[in-house]
């Protein structure tokens, strides 16, 4: 995928891990009420300098208020912000190295597109043919080129977009707020402004939070992903971690599609955790440390590619198998969907890489099947 | 489809805009009369024109009548901007009622109980009473309007443009200069006709609180018709006529072409994505 280009710098980055590294954005114990609603409940979240910083979460989450109170237009109930070691509160909004793409965009409807983009530079104080220059830059970074003497009415919604983050992204502020900044664009202009903001930040070593509902978006460019729910974050990890470990259902649903299954603990330790799954008859066995009294009610999450389906019963019986009938199959192009129905009355899904152009698949509606899966395809949760 | 009009519509209609406009149309036509009687007609002539330009009185009524309008629409158009983002922006605000009330007060006072506790102030402070005072008087009375008028503007107005530019590094009154005005400028315009024009047409609260020697046209208009209507006065008010028409017409022109202007550009767009 396009944002991956900037492999070897990015893989070596991980100052989370360093005990050692500053905080440059943090959140300290922040809470953000609107009269009785809580938006920001108790948060604490640390964000590095150069870091690609992704918040994911359910709409009204708050998402578009955690930046806010990072640009300066709200301030927390309690606790602290901090950027870079200070304490934000009383720093009004234009004197904080913040920029924001608004999530409505808030271009001004009485200047020009070029006018737009270089409305932060005037203000600095840039000189003229400076700011030409990096307004021309802007532009052609966004593809707009042709439409410098436009006004905002006279833009399609997806330019409007793209002017918003040229007039964002024209200070080379040290913190980038941009909130769903591109949602209005078709895939092809997405993956490729993707790139285009991942390398700018690479280059000038920024600092970016995104905000996206695009959650392959959010795997390509972030460095970290926050998973928030009702103004709290239920995970801060990696993609690939967020995706292969997620801590809990509420991740793993949120994240892309996982097959769950209810059981109860029947032991643990060892590295290696039973459950015995209700209804199914399925014995799930996981490579996995996990502290948890055998009775207790756990999860087994695993997502559809991990499964494997098969007309043959296995060797070992019903250890990570279980049986099913396909309920309906979805084609995808490079993959298909199984979905299979389980004795419980509940569905799984598998996908099987389309392999041959067969058009007629070895497996078809109403089969007998068995899915299995291996000891690290899926994980073990608590909550 | 068209909507035959029934004779009722039709004779109702007409006789509406009869009412409204032949006086004005009789008053326009008088005031080509030769003859020095109103009512006598006595073949057409400019000659009271002339006449009038002629008259000092009528001339310098005019001219303090100008200068106060000028004044008092633009003065007004700043208080009444200011009141309106008051009212607008700083949400609940201790007394916020009563002092939206306050601003909405004068709209409904009648102009004699206004014009009266104007003079009492006047009075009271020991203010020598002429143009100042009628100037004040009318900057206190059209405030409310122009404020009234900016509000709808306001309330339409997106905050978050204000606050792009304050995170763009724009301090606060900078922005209101760079983008708020700029936005809200049609109602501030609109704000300061209104204004101009109650002030060109007051006559109640004028008369109570002028002095010697600053006397409005309204006023001289009014103490000569009281001892008989002259060709002047149908000549004078015949101008007053044409600047109003010559103020609406441009108005709705410009609106109109912006309108126009902005269809083109829309068009445009669309056309080449
Ligand atoms: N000024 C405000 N007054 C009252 N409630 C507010 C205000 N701003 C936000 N909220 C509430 O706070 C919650 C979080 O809002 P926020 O805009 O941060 O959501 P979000 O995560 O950005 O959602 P979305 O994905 O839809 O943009 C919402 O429930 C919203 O209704
Ligand atoms: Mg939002």
């Amino acid at each position: 995928m396009a944002g991956k280009a900037v492999g070897p710098v990015r893989r070596s980055f991980a100052p989370w891990t360093d005990p050692a590294s500053k905080p440059f954005i943090e959140f300290r114990k922040v809470t953000k009420r609107f009269g009785d609603f809580v938006a920001v409940d108790d948060l604490s979240l640390i964000i590095y300098e150069r870091e690609f910083f992704a918040l994911l979460g359910p709409s009204g989450c708050g998402k578009t208020t955690l930046m806010r109170m990072v640009a300066g237009f709200e301030g927390p109930t309690e606790g602290q912000v901090l950027l870079d070691g200070q304490d934000l509160a009383g720093v009004p909004p234009y004197r904080r190295p913040t920029n924001m793409m608004f999530q409505s965009y808030a271009l001004f409807p009485h200047m020009t597109v070029e006018a737009n983009i270089g409305f932060g530079l005037k203000q600095d104080r840039m000189a003229k043919g400076e700011i030409d220059a990096r307004v021309e830059e802007m532009l052609s970074l966004v593809k707009l080129t042709p439409f410098a003497k436009r006004k905002p009415h006279q833009l399609s919604g997806g330019q409007r977009q793209r002017v918003a983050l040229a007039r964002s992204l024209a200070k080379w502020p040290k913190v980038l707020l941009l909130d769903e900044p591109l949602g209005a664009l078709d895939k092809k202009l997405r993956e490729e402004t993707q790139f285009e903001l991942t390398d700018l930040q690479q280059k000038l070593g920024l600092t970016f939070v995104i905000v996206t509902h695009d959650q392959e978006e959010a795997m390509t460019v972030a460095d970290r992903i926050a998973v928030m729910n009702q103004g709290r974050i239920v995970q801060i990890a990696t993609p690939s971690e967020i995706y292969e470990q997620p801590n809990s259902r509420y991740v793993a649903d949120f994240i892309g599609d996982i097959n769950v299954l209810e059981g109860r603990i029947a032991s643990t330790g060892n590295g290696v955790v039973r459950l015995e799954c209700i209804g199914t008859g399925a014995t799930v066995e996981v490579d996995q440390d996990l502290t948890a009294a055998p009775g207790d009610t756990a999860w087994f999450a695993i997502r559809p590619e991990k499964i494997s389906i098969s007309l043959d019963r296995p060797q070992n019986g019903t250890i990570n198998a279980v049986e099913g009938e396909v309920w309906d199959i979805g084609y995808l192009g490079d993959v298909s969907v199984y979905h299979v129905r389980l004795p419980t009355g509940a569905t799984m899904k598998a996908t099987v890489t389309n392999r041959s152009r067969l058009v007629e698949r070895p497996i078809t509606w109403e089969d007998k099947v068995w899915l299995t899966w291996t000891r690290d395809g899926g994980v073990i949760l608590t909550k | 489809m068209i909507r035959r009009f029934s004779f009722f519509n039709l004779t109702s209609v007409t006789l509406g805009f009869a009412f409204l406009y032949l006086p004005i149309v009789l008053l326009v036509i008088y005031s080509f009369n030769e003859s020095r009687l109103v009512t006598v007609w006595g073949g057409w002539s400019t000659k009271w024109y002339g006449e009038l330009f002629r008259n000092e009185a009528l001339m310098d009524a005019a001219w303090v009548t100008l200068r106060v309008a000028l004044l008092s629409a633009t003065v007004a158009t700043i208080l009444g901007t200011l009141a309106a983002i008051a009212l607008v922006r700083f949400g609940r605000f201790r007394g916020r009622t009563l002092f939206s009330g306050m601003i909405y007060a004068p709209l409904v006072m009648p102009d004699v109980i206004t014009g009266l506790s104007l003079l009492l102030l006047f009075v009271a402070m020991g203010f020598a009473r002429g143009f100042w005072t009628i100037l004040l008087a009318h900057i206190t009375f059209s405030t409310c309007f122009v404020a009234i008028v900016v509000q709808s503007r306001l309330v339409t107005f997106d905050r978050t443009l204000e606050e792009a530019a304050l995170d763009l590094g724009c301090p606060p009154l900078k922005t209101f200069f760079l983008i708020t005005l700029p936005i809200i400028l049609p109602g501030v315009v609109a704000g300061w006709m209104l204004a101009f024009t109650l002030s060109l047409d007051d006559l109640v609260i004028a008369s109570f609180v002028t002095g010697p020697g600053a006397t409005t046209l309204p006023m001289r208009i009014y103490s000569q018709v009281r001892l008989g209507v002259t060709p002047e006065i149908n000549a004078v008010c015949t101008i007053l006529i044409g600047i109003v028409t010559v103020g609406v017409i441009a108005a709705s022109i410009i609106t109109k072409r912006q309108e126009v202007e902005r269809r083109r550009a829309e068009r445009m767009a669309m056309a080449t994505p």
